[in-house]
């Protein structure tokens, strides 16, 4: 099996033999800079993160809302590229083994070019890429070459996905099924737990493949009641929020690792339960 | 000639649905409906109604006497779509589609506008077809186009300012696919130009084909022939493609969409995609993108809101490669020039968008013969404009 599927797999494996729930927590590339990035990752991963999914910005992000678009903007501004998102990845995997994910609309790649964008990203050390504007009738090219290179493309499923969008996408995704808990955008508010529940469940037994639930989850109460019965809890928007409040503190650093160990904490169902 | 888009919404090797999951089932749905109703005898026999009675059709096709005899060259015909109710051609598309949120029982409606022409021919239709509409435009653009955005807000609708990004066109789509990714069970998004993921392209295309059906029957009536050339201006590109459409298995017909040029194309002030653009993926469709080389998206500048854009059609894109359309810029003093050029010569104040095409024609005249014809799509009228211009020659009132 390809390292970087090995990776993902196992974190996933391991999690389940501590009765553990991932958490994926989701930060913006170079927002503040790639090197606020470096040590954003291993501050993320002390703290309790387990997969860490890693933003390429775009200046014309269509699935993301404000908090995540600022971001983005900030980003730019600070000279940010997938090559150079690249590079990043493949000096912090010299240091640390936490499973990292690319989330990178579909433009940045084709840019850089789907084969050459698979080959460097796994040589790095990526192990998984989610195109939010990539539905599986676009996804052959990529995926081809993704499969070629052992990158796990990982795809969305929405509220709205009919049963035989869920077939395919179970088909085709590697490493884990992305649930979008909602209709909407990325940092919207989080709603109707009952019927994420019964869509998750569903999804976990004809999948068999681990489902990460992300979209409108801010708060360990929130990830808690997430990860009661999904395998993965994705939080995005609220860790860009503390970032971009807290990046010109001296201290953001520990903030980021604070609100961390919180979620972790919600994730874990191996203490005195 | 193969029909395009092929089953997969493809046009060569643009086109394409690149948008989130989410959307995909209403995508599908609006797809399998379409496919439905563009046979179906009692839909079109609605949609001509409609197009007849509340639009205005058939436009003219004008000859413009006066013009071709400045211009020394072709006889030159204006096809009038600036004559269509609301003051453009947009007003086909949005008829069309609202058609089809009926019979989608969709009651709400969202668009994007940029010079704000399609933004008022959605608001026209909500009122006319009892939908709730709210429009995302671009708060520079509602600076340029105050006028229109009074309009919208006269006839009922919400006009909500997107502040992220450029502040134009571009950013008002991204904000009505946030919008319909949040709403997409009550909600139809009434997309305005032949962009977007597939259906999209296709189904603008189908309804903005009146204008050149039309065209063709009556230059046939009034010369007796075909003509030798269409000129348009293209933005994301649907009155051109309107227009040029039921003429593109003539092959003799040379056909000429004219981008936005801005400051000129060294400036890197400009819309015109075909020159400064390469393939790229933009709110869904595959097509000629205005880029750097990493993907990000470039800021555009057109003296016309409706030209601004960083994207042209997939359809567009296709005929590029082919060579079947030529395609060429008209700078922003270029199109002023035309703007006063027909509204002088014809009386007729041109939209900044629709003056792209007549600068064309003045550049073009001289190399075809007298007795050659050229239709050039009027795509709207200048009234939205002439506050904009005023203030750029520095009348007050």
């Amino acid at each position: 099996m390809p390292m970087s599927s090995h990776r993902i797999a196992a974190t996933f494996q391991c999690l389940r033999q501590r009765t553990e729930k991932a958490l994926i927590p989701y930060i913006m590339a170079g927002d503040p800079s790639l090197a606020d990035t470096e040590s954003l990752i291993l501050s993320l991963e002390r703290a309790g993160a387990d997969l860490i999914e890693i933003g390429v910005p775009f200046s014309d992000p269509i699935a993301d809302g404000p908090v995540i678009q600022r971001a983005a903007e900030r980003a730019l501004r600070s000279g940010t590229s997938l090559p150079g998102i690249i590079r990043l990845v493949k000096s912090v995997r010299a240091i640390t083994q936490v499973p990292l994910i690319l989330m990178a609309y579909y433009n940045t790649i084709m840019a850089m070019g789907e084969q050459r964008f698979c080959h460097e990203a796994v040589e790095a050390g990526v192990d998984g890429v989610i195109v939010p504007d990539m539905p599986p009738e676009e996804a052959d090219r990529l995926q081809k070459a993704a499969d070629e290179q052992g990158l796990c493309v990982i795809f969305l499923l929405a509220p709205t996905s009919t049963p035989s969008r869920q077939t395919d996408v179970i088909t085709r995704t590697r490493g884990f099924i992305y649930y979008v808990s909602m209709t909407g955008i990325t940092g919207a508010k989080l709603r109707d737990l009952d019927s994420i529940q019964r869509n998750v469940l569903a999804l976990q037994r004809q999948a068999r493949k681990p489902v990460a639930v992300g979209f409108g989850i801010a708060t360990p109460e929130e990830a808690r009641h997430i990860a009661a019965f999904a395998d993965g809890v994705i939080v995005g928007s609220a860790f860009v929020r503390i970032i971009e409040e807290h990046q010109h503190a001296p201290d953001y650093l520990q903030a980021v690792s604070h609100f961390t160990a919180g979620l972790k904490a919600a994730c874990s169902f191996n203490d005195a339960r | 000639m193969t029909p395009v888009p092929d089953p997969r919404g493809r046009f060569g090797q643009y086109g394409g649905q690149y948008v989130p999951e989410t959307l995909m089932p209403a995508i599908l749905e609006l797809q399998e409906v379409y496919a439905r109703l563009c046979h179906d005898r009692s839909f079109q026999q609605e949609f001509q109604a409609c197009l007849k009675k509340h639009v205005g059709r058939p436009t003219p096709l004008y000859f413009a006497k006066r013009l071709t005899r400045t211009l020394g060259g072709p006889k030159i015909y204006l096809k009038r779509e600036d004559l269509c109710h609301t003051g453009a051609h947009k007003i086909n598309n949005t008829i069309g589609q609202a058609l089809l949120a009926q019979r989608m029982n969709k009651r709400r409606i969202i668009a994007e506008t940029g010079a704000g022409q399609h933004g008022v021919a959605v608001a026209t239709v909500a009122a006319a077809f009892d939908l709730e509409a709210e429009i995302y435009m671009g708060t520079d653009d509602m600076k340029r186009q105050a006028l229109n955005v009074f309009r919208m807000q006269l006839l009922g609708a919400t006009v909500t300012g997107v502040n992220a990004g450029s502040r134009t066109l571009k950013d008002a789509i991204s904000e009505a696919m946030r919008d319909w990714t949040t709403n997409v069970r009550t909600t139809h998004y009434l997309l305005g130009s032949v962009l977007g993921a597939h259906p999209y392209p296709m189904i603008i295309r189908d309804f903005q084909s009146v204008i050149g059906r039309e065209a063709r029957h009556q230059i046939l009536e009034a010369e007796g022939q075909l003509p030798h050339c269409l000129v348009a201006c293209v933005g994301g590109g649907s009155n051109s493609i309107g227009l040029f459409y039921p003429f593109i298995n003539d092959p003799q017909i040379r056909m000429v969409g004219v981008e936005a040029g801005g400051l000129g194309l060294d400036s890197g002030q400009h819309a015109a995609r075909f020159s400064g653009g390469s393939p790229g993926v933009l709110q869904g469709t595959m097509t000629y993108v205005l880029q750097d080389q990493h993907g990000q998206i470039n800021a555009t500048h057109s003296v016309s809101a409706g030209l601004d854009y960083p994207a042209v059609g997939p359809e567009h894109a296709m005929y590029h490669d082919s060579g079947r359309i030529h395609y060429t810029s008209a700078t922003d003093e270029e199109a002023l020039q035309a703007f006063d050029l027909l509204s002088c010569e014809e009386g007729i104040i041109p939209a900044l968008e629709s003056a792209h095409a007549i600068a064309e024609a003045v550049k073009r005249a001289h190399t075809m013969q007298k007795s050659h014809i050229m239709i050039i799509n009027l795509s709207g009228r200048g009234d939205k404009d002439v506050d904009q211009i005023a203030r750029m020659r520095g009348a007050e009132f």
